[in-house]
C-alpha cells in the first residue's frame, strides 16, 4: 500500500507510534478499593490512598493484574513472570501523590503483535513493544472558574493499561484501524469497556515524517486524544506542519503537543516546556509482582474467542467475505447480535450475508441516529431474524421490510404483528396482480406503444405504477414476470 | 564540584522548592560535601550484586476486586486549604 | 504510689490499688510541670480526661487499660492533630487512625499527647522540628541537652515520667539513639513487624515503628500490642507474634554472641568502648559464648543510607503540595508558584536538604551511579548480617558514638550530624530488630546505651538478651 504524501518538494512518509491508555475494566481501583464508576459526584469515589493522605499505602488489585495478563495474551504478547512497579515522579494538581505508580523497566507484558485488515483483503502486522499497568490521575477542570482550576480525584488511581506500539504505523487510516483492532480485542476479552467518549481508551500519538528510506525524523507527541476521528485529524495536521517546516529548511524540535478539536490544529503544551526528569525508581511500598507460568496458562485457558478467530470462523462457516466478517468483529456487541440473530431460527443459517447487510446498513442507520449501542437495540436479534425470514419466504418485499423495521424500532413489536396489523403482507395472488397490471397498461397506452417501439427503459415506469397501486405490497418478482409476459404478448400481437 | 548553581536550580525546580540565594549557596556546599562523602561507595565492586529494593522476602499481597466508597467527599476535602463546590481548587492552570 | 513500671501499674490497676483516673491525673500533673521541656506538640488535658472517663465505665478486659502512652507525632491519629513536626502539616487533622495507634486504643491505652520529633523524622537531635527543640530531661539547668532524634520527644516523655510508654519510628536509628540519650529502653523490631499504615512516611523501605519504655519487660508488652499483620500494608509481614512478655527469659547460657570488629571505630570515646567491653564481659559471665564476627561493609552503611533514605523521602514528600491538606503559601499566582512557595516555606532546612539530595541521586544520569549503587551495597550489608547470623544468635554493639550532646553543639555540618547513626544504620538497612538499653554512664553521669541486634523476626532473642543485660544493674 502506498501511503506516501506529497509535499511541495518531495514525497514524505509518516512514521507513527501509538501509546494507548486503556482503562482496565474492574470494580475497584488499581491500588485502592474505591469504585471506578463513571460520572459520579466529584470526589465521591476517593479513598484515603487515592487522595494521598499521609501514611496511606497501595495494595494491588488481583483482578487488574489478571486483566493485564489476559490483554497481553490477546495481543499475542509475552507475559513477564516478574514485573516491578516504579514511581514516576512529577507534580500536577490532579496527581495527589506527586508520583504515578507505573511500570518502567520491567512491565507485566512484553512484545506482541496485532494484525489490521484492509478492505482490499490484505493485512499488516503492527508490533507491540509492551503493555504495563499504571494508575490514572484525577481530573483537572480548567473552565469552571476564571481564576481557578478544580480538581476531582474520582479517577485518581483507576487502573490503566498503557499499550505501546512500535513505530510501524504509516498513515492516519492505519492508526485508526490499529486502535479499532486493539479496542475490539480488549472488548472481546472484557478487559476494557472501549468507551472512548468516557475516556476509557485514550491515545498519545508519536509522529514524525521522513523521506522514504531515510532514518526516522524527530518526532512530536500529541497527547490525550480520545476519538479515532480526532486522532486522524491530528496526525494529518501534524504531518503537514512538520513537512512544511522541513521543506522550508527548518528543523523539527521534539515537542509535546495538544490537539484543539475545534480548530483542528496542534500546538505545543505550555506547561511542559522544561525537560522531563521523572526519576523513576522501584516503589518501596510494593514488592515485585510475580506471576507463575501456571497462572498464565490458567488465564490463557479461560480466554474467549478473539476477533481474529471469530472472523475466520464467520468466513468458513457462513461464507462471509473478509470485509463483512471483520466489520462484524470490530465490536463484540455486533458479533454477539449477529450470532443471536442467525441462531434464532434454523432456517436463517443460509442467510448470513442478508443478516450482515441488514445489521450494518439499516439497523446501524437507526441506532446511529439516536446514538444507541447495538446491545440496547430496540430491535431484538430474534425479531430481526423473523423479519429476514419474512423476506426470504416472500411474505414481504425488501422495501416493505424497511418500513417494518422502522416500526419495530419504534415500538419494539415483532415484525409478524406489524405486518398483520398494518396489512403489509405481500400480494402474491397472480390474478390479483394481473388485474392491476392490466389496469396500468390500459391507463398508459401511449407509453406502452413507446415501449413496444423499443423504449425498454419504460419497463421500470410500469413496475412503479403497479407497485403504487398495490401500495408496494405486490411481490416484485411475480409482478415483473407477469408484466414482461403481458408486454411480450402485446409485442407479438402487433 | 558536582553541584553548581545551575544544578541546584534544576533540582530545586524538579522538587518544586523555592530557594532564596542564601539557601542555594548553603545547599550547594552541603550537597557537594555529601556527594563527595558518598563517593567512597565506589571503592566496592558491585558488578554482580543484585540491588536490594525491599528487605521483605514475601510475595506481593493482592486484594480482591471489591469496591467500596466509604469516604464522603466532605471527609476527603476536610483538610483542603481551598475547596469549591466539592472540588479541590488551585490557581488556574493553562495547558 | 505509682510505679515507673508499666507491668506493675497494670497490676495495681487490676488490683484497684489505683484508679485509671488517679493514675492519669498524676501524669497530667507531671506533663504540665515539665512543659518547659517542649516534649509535646499536642497536649490537651480535656482529651485525656475524656478517654479516662470512657475507660472508667468500660468493663471489658483490655491489656493496657488506662495506661498513659505518648505518641510520636508521625502517627496519624483521629482525635489529635498530626504534624510530623512540620509547618507543612500544620492544622492537619487525620480522619483515620494508624494501625499502631489503633492497636493501642483497642488495648485500652490512654493517649496523653503527640510528641515532638525531628521534622518528618529527619534528624538525630530533635532540632529540626518546626515546633522547636525538645530538651533532654536529664539536662542540667545550665546546659540543655539534646534528647536525640528523631523520636526525641517520645524518649524524653518516658524518661521524664510523663507516660509509661511511647511509640516511636526508626528509619536509621530514630528509636535506639534517643533511647540511649535519654536512658530508656527503645526497640525497633524487624522491618514489616508493625504495619506502616497511617505513619507519615519518611523512607518506606526503612521506616519501622517501635516503642520506648522504662524497662525491657514493658517494651515486650507494648511491642506485642502494636505488632501484627495488616493487609493494608503490602510490606507488612504475615507472621505470628509471639507472646514476648510471657516468654521473656534472661537465661542466655549457651547462646553465641557476635561482636563485630568493624564497630570499633577510631575516634570513639573511651567510655563507649568501655561500656561495650563491660557488656560483653557481663554476657560472657552469664554463660554465653563470645564470638568475634566481621561485618565487612559496615563503614559503607552510612553513605548508603544517606542515598537511599533521601531518595525515597524526595518522592514520599511530594504529596505535601498545598492541594489536599496542610499548609499553602499565600503569594501564589500560578500552580507552580503555589508548589514552590508552599514547599519552600513549609519544609525546614534539613528536610529540604534531603529532598534535594534525593532528587539529585534519582535524576537522569545519576540514578545508576548513586541510587542503584547504594541498593547494591545495601545488599552486601544485608548479606554481611546473614553470614554473621549463621554463627551467632545475637549481636552486641554500642548504640551511639556519644552520650547526649548539648543543644548548643553546632549541627551545621550535615555529615557530622549523620555520624550519630553510625551504629544503628547498618541494622536498619538490613531490616533487623534492634534494641537499645541503658548501660553505664559517661564521665558527666549521662546514660549510655548498648544495642542488641537479632535475626529477622527474632525479637524474642533480642528481648531475652536485653533482659539479661538489664539485670546487671539491678
Amino acid at each position: 500500500m502506498n501511503n506516501l504524501i506529497q509535499g511541495q518538494k518531495h514525497e514524505w512518509e509518516m512514521v507513527i507510534g501509538l501509546e494507548l491508555h486503556a482503562q482496565v475494566k474492574s470494580n475497584s481501583k488499581l491500588f485502592s478499593s474505591s469504585s471506578t464508576k463513571f460520572g459520579s459526584l466529584p470526589n465521591s469515589q476517593v479513598s484515603l490512598v487515592d487522595a494521598a493522605m499521609p501514611g496511606m499505602l497501595p495494595v494491588i488489585n488481583k483482578f487488574c493484574v489478571k486483566q493485564a495478563v489476559k490483554s497481553g495474551i490477546g495481543l499475542n504478547a509475552k507475559i513477564n513472570n516478574y514485573s516491578v512497579f516504579d514511581r514516576k515522579n512529577y507534580f500536577y494538581a490532579d496527581l495527589p501523590q506527586g508520583y504515578q505508580i507505573s511500570q518502567y523497566k520491567y512491565p507485566i507484558v512484553g512484545e506482541g503483535t496485532v494484525t489490521i485488515d484492509f478492505k482490499d483483503g490484505t493485512s499488516k502486522n503492527i508490533r507491540i513493544l509492551r503493555l504495563h499497568l499504571e494508575q490514572d490521575a484525577g481530573k483537572s477542570l480548567h473552565d469552571q472558574n476564571p481564576s481557578k482550576t478544580y480538581v476531582d480525584l474520582n479517577r485518581s488511581g483507576v487502573a490503566l493499561m498503557e499499550i505501546v506500539s512500535e513505530p510501524d504505523i504509516r498513515s492516519p487510516e492505519e492508526a485508526g484501524m490499529y486502535i479499532s483492532k486493539i479496542r475490539s480485542i480488549l472488548m472481546y476479552l472484557d478487559t476494557c469497556d472501549g468507551n472512548m467518549q468516557e475516556g476509557s481508551l485514550r491515545a498519545d500519538v508519536n509522529i514524525s515524517v521522513r523521506k522514504p528510506g531515510n532514518e526516522y525524523g524527530t518526532r512530536s507527541e500529541i497527547k490525550n486524544l480520545n476519538s479515532i476521528k480526532f486522532i486522524k485529524q491530528a496526525i494529518n495536521y501534524e504531518a503537514k506542519r512538520q513537512i512544511d517546516i522541513l521543506e522550508s529548511g527548518g528543523a523539527i524540535t521534539q515537542n509535546t503537543m495538544l490537539f484543539n478539536t475545534s480548530t483542528g490544529k496542534t500546538r505545543p503544551m505550555r506547561n511542559k516546556e522544561e525537560a522531563h526528569d521523572y526519576r523513576y525508581f522501584p516503589d518501596p511500598d510494593l514488592l515485585p509482582l510475580e506471576i507463575s507460568s501456571k497462572e498464565v496458562e490458567e488465564i490463557k485457558s479461560s480466554i474467549p474467542e478473539l476477533p481474529d478467530q471469530l472472523k475466520n470462523k464467520y468466513m468458513n462457516t457462513y461464507n462471509l467475505s473478509n470485509y463483512d466478517a471483520s466489520v462484524l468483529t470490530t465490536d463484540k456487541q455486533i458479533s454477539d447480535f449477529f450470532d443471536q440473530t442467525i441462531n434464532s431460527d434454523l432456517e436463517l443459517k443460509e442467510s448470513a450475508k442478508i443478516i450482515v447487510n441488514w445489521i450494518t446498513s439499516e439497523l446501524f442507520f437507526l441506532l446511529n441516529n439516536d446514538n444507541v449501542d447495538i446491545s440496547n437495540s430496540p430491535v431484538s436479534p430474534s425479531n430481526l431474524g423473523q423479519l429476514i425470514k419474512l423476506i426470504n419466504t416472500n411474505v414481504i418485499s425488501g422495501k416493505i421490510a424497511k418500513e417494518v423495521l422502522d416500526e419495530m424500532y419504534k415500538t419494539k413489536s415483532s415484525p409478524i404483528q406489524i405486518v398483520k396489523k398494518k396489512g403489509l403482507k405481500q400480494m402474491t395472488d397472480s390474478s390479483e396482480i394481473e388485474a392491476i397490471i392490466d389496469n396500468v397498461l390500459n391507463e398508459n397506452k401511449t407509453m406502452v406503444d413507446q415501449y413496444l417501439s423499443g423504449k425498454d427503459k419504460l419497463l421500470g415506469f410500469f413496475v412503479g405504477q403497479a407497485m403504487k397501486k398495490t401500495k408496494g405490497k405486490a411481490n416484485p418478482k411475480i409482478l415483473n414476470e407477469i408484466l414482461l409476459t403481458k408486454l411480450t404478448k402485446k409485442n407479438q400481437s402487433q | 564540584m558536582k553541584i553548581d548553581k545551575n544544578t541546584i536550580n534544576k533540582i530545586a525546580r524538579l522538587s518544586r522548592i523555592k530557594l532564596d540565594s542564601k539557601e542555594s549557596e548553603d545547599y550547594i556546599k552541603d550537597l557537594n560535601s555529601i556527594l563527595d562523602w558518598v563517593e567512597q561507595l565506589n571503592e566496592i565492586n558491585t558488578d554482580n550484586v543484585e540491588p536490594l529494593t525491599n528487605i521483605s522476602s514475601s510475595v506481593l499481597p493482592k486484594r480482591d476486586d471489591i469496591s467500596e466508597d466509604i469516604h464522603s467527599s466532605e471527609e476527603i476535602l476536610k483538610n483542603a486549604p481551598e475547596k469549591i463546590e466539592g472540588f479541590f481548587s488551585v490557581p488556574k492552570v493553562v495547558e | 504510689m505509682k510505679s515507673k513500671s508499666l507491668k506493675e501499674t497494670i497490676k495495681s490497676l487490676e488490683a484497684k490499688k489505683i484508679s485509671i483516673k488517679e493514675l492519669n491525673d498524676e501524669y497530667i500533673k507531671n506533663i504540665k510541670e515539665k512543659n518547659n521541656l517542649n516534649i509535646f506538640i499536642h497536649f490537651d488535658e480535656q482529651k485525656i480526661i475524656d478517654q479516662v472517663n470512657k475507660l472508667e465505665i468500660d468493663n471489658s478486659n483490655k491489656k493496657l487499660k488506662g495506661i498513659p502512652i505518648a505518641i510520636k507525632d508521625l502517627f496519624c491519629t483521629k482525635d489529635m492533630p498530626t504534624t510530623a513536626a512540620s509547618k507543612i502539616l500544620e492544622n492537619f487533622n487525620p480522619t483515620y487512625e494508624s494501625f499502631v495507634t489503633q492497636n493501642l486504643l483497642d488495648d485500652g491505652a490512654v493517649f496523653v499527647g503527640k510528641t515532638n520529633c525531628d521534622e518528618f523524622a529527619m534528624g538525630s537531635a530533635n532540632n529540626t522540628s518546626y515546633f522547636g527543640n525538645t530538651i533532654n530531661p536529664l539536662s542540667n539547668d545550665d546546659e540543655p541537652l539534646a534528647p536525640g532524634g528523631s523520636s526525641g520527644g517520645s524518649a524524653a516523655a518516658v524518661a521524664a515520667d510523663l507516660c509509661l510508654g511511647a511509640t516511636g519510628t526508626d528509619t536509621g536509628g530514630s528509636i535506639r539513639q534517643p533511647a540511649s540519650f535519654c536512658g530508656v529502653v527503645g526497640i525497633k523490631p524487624t522491618y514489616g513487624l508493625c504495619s506502616r499504615w497511617g505513619i507519615t512516611a519518611f523512607a518506606s523501605s526503612l521506616d519501622q515503628a517501635g516503642v520506648f519504655t522504662n524497662n525491657v519487660e514493658d517494651a515486650s508488652i507494648l511491642l506485642e500490642s502494636i505488632s501484627g499483620f495488616d493487609s493494608r500494608d503490602s510490606t507488612s509481614a504475615n507472621v505470628n507474634i509471639p507472646n514476648y512478655s510471657k516468654n521473656l527469659n534472661s537465661d542466655i547460657s549457651g547462646k553465641t554472641v557476635g561482636i563485630p570488629n568493624e564497630y570499633s571505630i577510631e575516634g570513639t570515646p573511651e567510655e563507649i568502648s568501655q561500656i561495650w567491653e563491660d557488656a560483653i564481659k557481663y554476657i560472657e559471665s552469664k554463660g554465653a559464648k563470645i564470638k568475634k564476627i566481621s561485618l565487612p561493609h559496615t563503614k559503607y552503611a552510612l553513605p548508603t543510607y544517606y542515598i537511599i533514605a533521601p531518595a525515597e523521602a524526595s518522592s514520599n514528600l511530594a504529596r505535601y503540595d498545598g492541594v489536599k491538606y496542610g499548609f499553602r503559601a499565600d503569594e501564589i499566582n500560578s500552580l507552580d508558584e503555589m508548589y514552590e512557595n508552599t514547599r519552600g516555606k513549609g519544609f525546614g532546612k534539613e528536610v529540604k536538604r534531603r529532598i534535594l539530595i534525593g532528587t539529585y541521586v534519582l535524576s537522569a544520569g545519576y540514578y545508576d551511579a548513586y541510587y542503584l549503587k547504594a541498593q547494591k551495597v545495601r545488599k552486601l550489608i544485608a548479606n554481611d548480617f546473614n553470614d554473621a547470623f549463621k554463627d551467632c544468635d545475637f549481636i552486641v554493639t554500642p548504640t551511639a558514638p556519644s552520650a547526649a550532646f548539648p543543644l548548643s553543639a553546632s549541627q551545621d555540618d550535615p555529615i557530622k550530624m549523620y555520624l550519630n547513626d553510625i551504629f544503628t544504620v547498618p541494622a536498619s538497612l538490613a531490616g533487623l530488630p534492634g534494641i537499645s538499653i541503658p548501660f553505664g554512664k559517661d564521665k558527666n553521669n549521662l546514660p549510655l546505651g548498648i544495642q542488641i541486634l537479632g535475626k529477622h523476626f527474632d525479637e524474642q532473642q533480642v528481648f531475652n538478651a536485653a533482659y539479661c543485660l538489664e539485670k546487671s544493674y539491678e
